[in-house]
């Protein structure tokens, strides 16, 4: 049934800044810090304080608007939104509406299919987070802690463009990292500095007209976004089935209960009485300006891509992989102009670096260790100081501890033993200890030497040189 | 005679010429406040004496150091109660900010006591900026010195009161639609409406942030060029702070007006005007052209749609700038409530007074969707032209002259009954806000019942010099007339 009906979904994306102070004062834009430490006169309200624009606000959100194909405004705005809440110390908010800095943009996504689709970007502004209530239920009262009251966003608004749960997921993981890459923010969903809403609409395939959208909040995954757009979605549809309207609401998503429930209507929806902030000055931007954040604009994930393929001679899909976590991609680079060995720190990263990410349950961007010590250990591998056993133990080092190989193999004396004399003499222990085995060899078990080889390199700590321990022990077996 | 009766730079000249002290100056503040306060109520605030005196003696060390060298050094002031005092009550003279104590001194401030101020007391004022008489402060009304019958003017009353009564040597008022300009005019004191721009806001609790500014409040024409001299700065903390080069207004104290062109507005001598303030005005222009300017009447054009302009724009602001007042963070909260938006209600309901609640209910309106473009738009388009027209005019005057008020001061009591009307009588300072233009009010006669009239000189944006020049010649020609009040000691 809902087969006859097309989702129709656009994404308001509130990304946290990465600038050292917040947006219209100088304070500490730190996590943490005991409540209100990380405060002044501006960002707590205080009665006569003035908002002063950080630059570097400015610059950051232009970065995420050329990267995204935005035009700039060049003469933008600031205006205020006025609402009465505790976590709101002016109880206005400093925001952009009638100009903001970036509009009409867009980015491409890739489709499960392969085809690839342009998403929109409607509008990019600036505005300053709210502080925090805290609630203490056994004193009974609220208190406020305004650390986080005026750390600078951008409200990245879509289009309506997106028609299913991937493309939003594949929309938000693009945006998340070119803004990464931009070093303008970390877009953590978990902990807040990337938030999606989502506005959610459906119709009858083939129509023109949109449905009435609802706007869903508190969405701190991508696997809640995804469950989410497939709830509301079948609301909708269940609703329009059974003759009912879809009311134009805020809903709030319970991503335990895997259910949402309606905060507010239009119809009680607040009037914000927008109007431009007189104690801030329109902000003109000049073609140098722009010249000069593009001139800093680092490489995005899609000159990155066919660079690495280019450059590097890497496979597409190692490309992609390296590419689509900054981190990796800085690694990589780094590793690589050290070692020059391009697809062996691939293959540290795609095999072994996401195997122990999964065993710890890390993100890329938790990785501590040095490109430099990858590099290492790559040329240890290589050089044949330590066999691919080995290598692996010591990559487990360096990933954890992020110790240097070189000195690790040396204080532990992992070295592989290419000592033939040395060789010799264990193998032949192990032969004369190993009757049945060489039996079962010589009557045609080819298996069985295998276990004579893993005989030796237990007796050798695994250090021993594989391919000489199998050409001595068939050489030994053959007489 | 006391201390208070000279203009506060023959008081810094004293002090350095080691004539007087600054203790002594200090004291005979204090002494003037405490024989006269009870009449006038100036102030809503007066700083502790022994506080005073010990601030005169660090700022008499300084002087003695040579560290300090100003012209105000060691001269008493007076703030109005809107700037920001780090460790002193600062109140807005509304009961919403009753108890509030600023972490932080606002700029202006600081730049005066880096001067060598010394602070003796906050001055009363209309509650938050809003009215023209000083009767809507939740402190008590100010009278005017020169008949306690009658209202000082506002809503820097509290200021001009106190110069005026001698309780201090100069003051600071703040200027949004002629709070500076028409109490001057009121109380027989000379006051700037600097243009905007040129005193950081920081600190000035906001009432409508495109239209305030920061001024001096004196006896003369030469104390407010130093005044303005030593509280004009650029402030990177205020975004609206210009960065200018000619802040040494105290070098247009010049006797000279030849071949200076006064422009005076026709619409300006019309209906509504009284007819002893207008035959002062024309006076005053009578003596300038005699001394060599040359006058011309013009017409200004969109005089009558200054006002609404200039009420919907800073009500609107001040509809947001006052949402802070929510008795959370600061200030008042109401003692029983229920709930977070119960709270809020009662605590604003009743910390504002009647005026603010009325001009932050017109601007909620003017603000709101479906209104928006009909009000709030059209008004800032109307300020664009208003601001053109001035263009027009200072492209062939270099002031503009007319009077400050379309009367001299009312009894006390026969205002706030009638808004709209007492809206109307800020016909002459409104229209200089929303251009953002220079203005100074200096005294030019008495009407029949003894109260001062005003005059009202109007420049070009920065161009402050022409209008001090032009009202320092002016001066000249005239003794400065002490109020009644200051006689009392």
């Amino acid at each position: 049934m809902s087969k006859e009906y097309e989702t129709v979904i656009g994404l308001e994306v509130h990304v946290e800044l990465a600038t050292k102070t917040k947006i219209f004062c100088s304070c500490s834009t730190e996590f943490g810090g005991a409540p209100n430490s990380h405060t002044c006169p501006v960002c707590t309200g205080m009665p006569g304080a003035l908002p002063v624009l950080n630059r570097k606000v400015v610059e950051y959100a232009m970065a995420v608007g050329l990267a995204t194909n935005c035009e700039i405004t060049r003469n933008c705005k600031f205006d205020r939104k006025n609402y009465f809440y505790p976590d709101n110390p002016q109880n206005y908010q400093i925001s952009q509406l009638y100009l903001p800095i970036c509009r009409n943009g867009g980015i491409e996504i890739e489709l499960e299919d392969g085809g690839k689709k342009t998403i929109g970007i409607h509008e990019i502004h600036m505005e300053e987070d709210a502080g925090k209530l805290v609630h203490d239920e056994a004193e009974d009262v609220s208190i406020v802690d305004f650390n986080r009251s005026g750390v600078p966003l951008i409200e990245i608004v879509s289009e309506p463009d997106m028609r299913s749960a991937q493309e939003v997921i594949a929309y938000l993981d693009k945006l998340r990292l070119i803004i990464q890459y931009l070093g303008a923010s970390d877009c953590k969903l978990q902990e807040g500095s990337m938030r999606a809403d989502v506005n959610l609409s459906v119709r009858k395939e083939g129509e023109a007209e949109f449905g009435t959208r609802t706007e869903m909040k508190n969405l701190n995954s991508f696997r809640a976004i995804a469950r989410a757009i497939e709830n509301e979605k079948n609301r909708q549809i269940d609703l329009i089935e059974s003759g009912e309207k879809v009311v134009q609401e805020t809903r709030r998503w319970d991503d335990n209960k895997e259910y949402s429930y309606a905060m507010r209507s239009k119809e009680d929806a607040k009037d914000y009485r927008y109007f431009p902030d007189p104690d801030l000055v329109p902000v003109f931007i000049s073609d140098e300006w722009i010249k000069e954040v593009k001139a800093r604009q680092p490489e995005l994930p899609t000159e990155k891509l066919a660079r690495y393929q280019r450059e590097y001679g890497l496979p597409e899909y190692d490309a992609k992989i390296l590419t689509g976590e900054k981190k990796f991609a800085d690694i990589f680079e780094a590793a690589t102009e050290i070692c020059g060995k391009p697809k062996k720190v691939s293959n540290w990263l795609m095999v072994e670096t996401i195997r122990l990410l999964k065993e710890h349950d890390m993100d890329p961007a938790d990785i501590r260790f040095s490109p430099v010590h990858l590099a290492k250990l790559v040329d240890l591998a290589e050089g044949g100081t330590v066999n691919s056993t080995v290598a692996k133990e010591v990559f487990e080092a360096v990933f954890t501890d992020d110790i240097d190989p070189e000195q690790y193999v040396k204080e532990k004396g992992l070295q592989t033993v290419n000592d033939e004399g040395a060789l010799r003499s264990v193998i032949e222990e192990v032969v004369k200890n190993n009757p049945k085995s060489v039996e079962d060899y010589k009557n045609g078990k080819d298996k069985a030497i295998g276990f004579l080889v893993g005989q030796t390199m237990k007796a050798m700590k695994g250090k021993a040189n594989p391919g000489m321990v199998n050409g001595i022990l068939k050489e030994i077996l053959s007489r | 005679m006391s201390l208070m009766s000279l203009t506060a730079v023959e008081l810094g000249r004293k002090i350095k010429a080691k004539e007087v002290s600054v203790q002594e100056a200090a004291q005979a503040a204090m002494d003037a406040i405490m024989a006269k306060e009870e009449s006038v109520n100036s102030f809503v605030t007066v700083l502790d004496e022994q506080e005073v005196l010990n601030r005169a003696g660090q700022v008499q060390k300084m002087i003695e150091e040579g560290t300090l060298n100003g012209p105000l050094a060691g001269v008493p002031v007076a703030v109005k109660d809107n700037m920001c005092t780090k460790g002193i009550p600062t109140t807005c003279s509304s009961k919403i900010l009753s108890g509030f104590i600023p972490t932080y001194t606002s700029e202006a401030v600081k730049n005066l006591e880096s001067a060598g101020a010394v602070i003796v007391g906050k001055t009363n004022m209309d509650e938050f900026a809003m009215g023209s008489t000083t009767e809507t402060s939740a402190y008590g009304v100010t009278k005017n010195p020169w008949n306690l019958e009658h209202v000082p003017g506002g809503s820097s009353g509290g200021s001009c009161a106190a110069v005026a009564a001698e309780e201090c040597s100069y003051a600071l008022g703040s200027d949004t639609g002629g709070s500076i300009r028409q109490p001057c005019s009121f109380c027989g004191v000379t006051g700037i409406k600097p243009t905007y721009g040129t005193v950081s806001r920081y600190g000035l609790i906001a009432y409508g942030s495109s239209l305030d500014q920061i001024g001096p409040v004196a006896k003369d024409v030469t104390d407010c060029a130093a005044i303005l001299e030593a509280i004009s700065s650029y402030d990177k903390k205020d975004s609206t702070s210009m960065k200018r080069e000619d802040l040494d207004f105290t070098s247009a104290l010049k006797d000279d007006v030849k071949g200076m062109k006064i422009g005076i507005p026709k619409d300006y001598f019309g209906k509504g005007l009284d007819k002893q303030v207008e035959n002062a005005v024309s006076a005053a222009a009578k003596v300038l052209e005699d001394k060599g300017a040359f006058i011309e009447e013009f017409d200004l054009g969109l005089v009558e749609y200054a006002i609404p302009a200039y009420y919907v724009i800073a009500c609107a602001e001040a509809s947001s700038n006052l949402a802070r007042f929510d008795g959370v963070k600061y200030g008042y909260r109401t003692k029983d409530y229920e709930g977070l938006h119960n709270m809020y209600k009662k605590s604003r309901s009743e910390g504002f007074g009647t005026e603010v609640k009325r001009r932050i209910m017109l601007g909620s309106f003017v603000l709101s969707s479906g209104y928006y473009d009909a009000y709030y738009l059209r008004a800032l388009r109307t300020k664009a032209l208003i601001k053109k027209e001035f263009d027009k005019a200072f492209s062939k005057y270099d002031v503009i002259l007319g009077p400050a008020s379309p009367s001299t001061a009312p009894k006390l009591g026969s205002s706030l009954s009638d808004p709209v009307k007492m809206y109307l009588g800020d016909i002459y300072t409104v229209s200089v806000n929303l251009a953002g233009l220079p203005g100074i009010c200096l005294p030019c006669g008495m009407d029949d019942k003894g109260l001062p009239i005003g005059l009202q000189l109007i420049g070009d944006c920065f161009k402050e010099k022409n209008i001090i020049r032009m009202a320092y010649a002016y001066e000249c020609t005239k003794t400065y007339q002490h109020s009644p009040l200051s006689d009392r000691l």
